[in-house]
């Protein structure tokens, strides 16, 4: 807990981290016979779209995820471990530059400098070829991972082009959360927000109520979700869904214009709207204490 | 509510009489006397991509699509449907309140899917 108080310390001191957001439901009283000591972070990248082309909304396309990859190593304490929310790749027609892409993604965020990366895809990786590509690099698309109390359950809600999870899925998920107690420690992390978010927009999953419902009687339920390029809070009755920031273009919020384009460059702030995201978890409280941290430090 | 209730009634009618037609396949014809409008997708678009109705008046959207599968959306009224390539899809639409409706391919389909995007825009 110490390191922890320090690490926090440290992005207040470097000015990083202006935003903290806090979500969790502590004081209940099912959190009475948890264990002390299980707090740990993690840290969410999302949306990089390597082999994006746009010199209007990212003149360096080509060196953000880079830079990225050293803000993270730069973190004082490394994290227990990162995981990115998709949409790792920028999507193309062309197979073979797909795989490309995804090869140099890899080889990029092999920099990274902590023990373990967890991946999923976005639609822009797998959508056109079922995750075909996707799973020779990064294997599967959907799976789940326990770490000190805290299962995590990772969805794919885009290798179906029509942006839904399929009923195979929703079986598998329904046999992991027959396994679990009810005030089970659960984090979904998924890529498409799994409740209609803005539709008019395509931000959204096709069964994500499905999921909901399945996930609905477990007491303590957090997703973490990209797919937006943008921050965003929303409950759909006590689960918390947080987005995060993309670390190649910012898009405009819900509505906020006629079309879904991406927010123009802004030369006299550089990497404006991108970064990525610091979660600290309390296990013992289902609490999870979220920091934003840009890119490049202002 | 009642804008909840307007999109319902659209709905339905969509359901019961759209999927009617859309059953019948391509060499179904055109078995009403109703306006028909023609609305091809191909990567990355639709023709037309403005649709100009006007409400309480019934009309027949007819889809087909020049190469791959495509979806048509719009969440404002509650519609959707697949454009599946050598089909001809339709959908009855009695609109029933002025205004702009954004319709998009729910679909991905391409480095240019985000840009496949029209308006149906209802007058009185």
């Amino acid at each position: 807990m110490e390191k922890m108080l320090d690490r926090r310390e440290f992005l207040k001191l470097a000015g990083l981290g202006g935003v903290v957001f806090l979500s969790g439901l502590a004081g209940c009283s099912s959190m009475a016979n948890r264990s002390e000591g299980d707090v740990f972070y993690f840290v969410q990248l999302s949306d990089s779209h390597w082999g994006f082309n746009g010199p209007k909304v990212n003149p360096d396309a080509g060196g953000t995820l880079q830079k990225a990859v050293a803000a993270v190593n730069s973190l004082t304490q490394p994290p227990d471990f990162i995981v990115f929310t998709g949409d790792l790749t920028h999507t193309t027609d062309d197979p073979l530059e797909r795989r490309k892409r995804l090869a140099e993604f890899r080889g990029i965020v092999s920099e990274l400098k902590v023990k373990s990366v967890h991946f999923m895809p976005g639609e822009h990786d797998a959508s056109l070829d079922h995750g075909e590509a996707y799973q020779e690099f990064f294997g599967k698309t959907y799976y789940t991972f326990d770490h000190k109390g805290v299962h995590f359950i990772v969805l794919d809600n885009v290798s179906d082009p029509t942006a839904s999870i399929g009923d195979v899925q929703l079986q598998w998920l329904a046999a992991d959360l027959n396994a679990l107690s009810n005030d089970a420690d659960i984090v979904v992390f998924a890529h498409r927000p799994l409740f209609d978010l803005y539709p008019q927009w395509d931000w959204a999953t096709r069964d994500g109520d499905k999921v909901l419902a399945l996930l609905m009687p477990y007491a303590n339920v957090t997703v973490f979700y990209g797919h937006i390029h943008q921050e965003n809070h929303h409950m759909t009755g006590h689960i918390a869904h947080h987005s995060a920031k993309s670390l190649i273009f910012p898009l405009p919020a819900p509505g906020s214009q006629p079309k879904r384009t991406p927010l123009p460059w802004d030369a006299t702030q550089p990497y404006k709207g991108l970064g990525y995201r610091d979660v600290e978890v309390d296990a013992q409280k289902a609490e999870y204490r979220i920091t934003e941290l840009p890119i490049v430090q202002g | 509510m009642e804008s909840c209730l307007r999109r319902l009634r659209i709905l339905i009618v969509v359901m019961v009489l759209g999927s009617g037609l859309v059953s019948a396949g391509e060499d179904a014809g055109t078995q009403t006397e109703e306006p028909v409008i023609k609305i091809v997708a191909k990567k990355f678009d639709y023709t037309p991509n403005v649709i100009r109705l006007k409400k309480g008046v019934p009309v027949v959207l007819e889809f087909t699509t020049l190469d791959i599968l495509m979806g048509f959306k719009v969440p404002d009224l509650g519609i959707r449907t697949d454009i599946t390539p050598g089909q001809v899809t339709r959908i009855r639409l009695v609109p029933d309140k002025a205004g702009v409706y954004p319709f998009l391919c729910d679909i991905f389909c391409g480095s240019g899917h985000s840009d496949m995007t029209g308006t149906i825009i209802v007058t009185e």
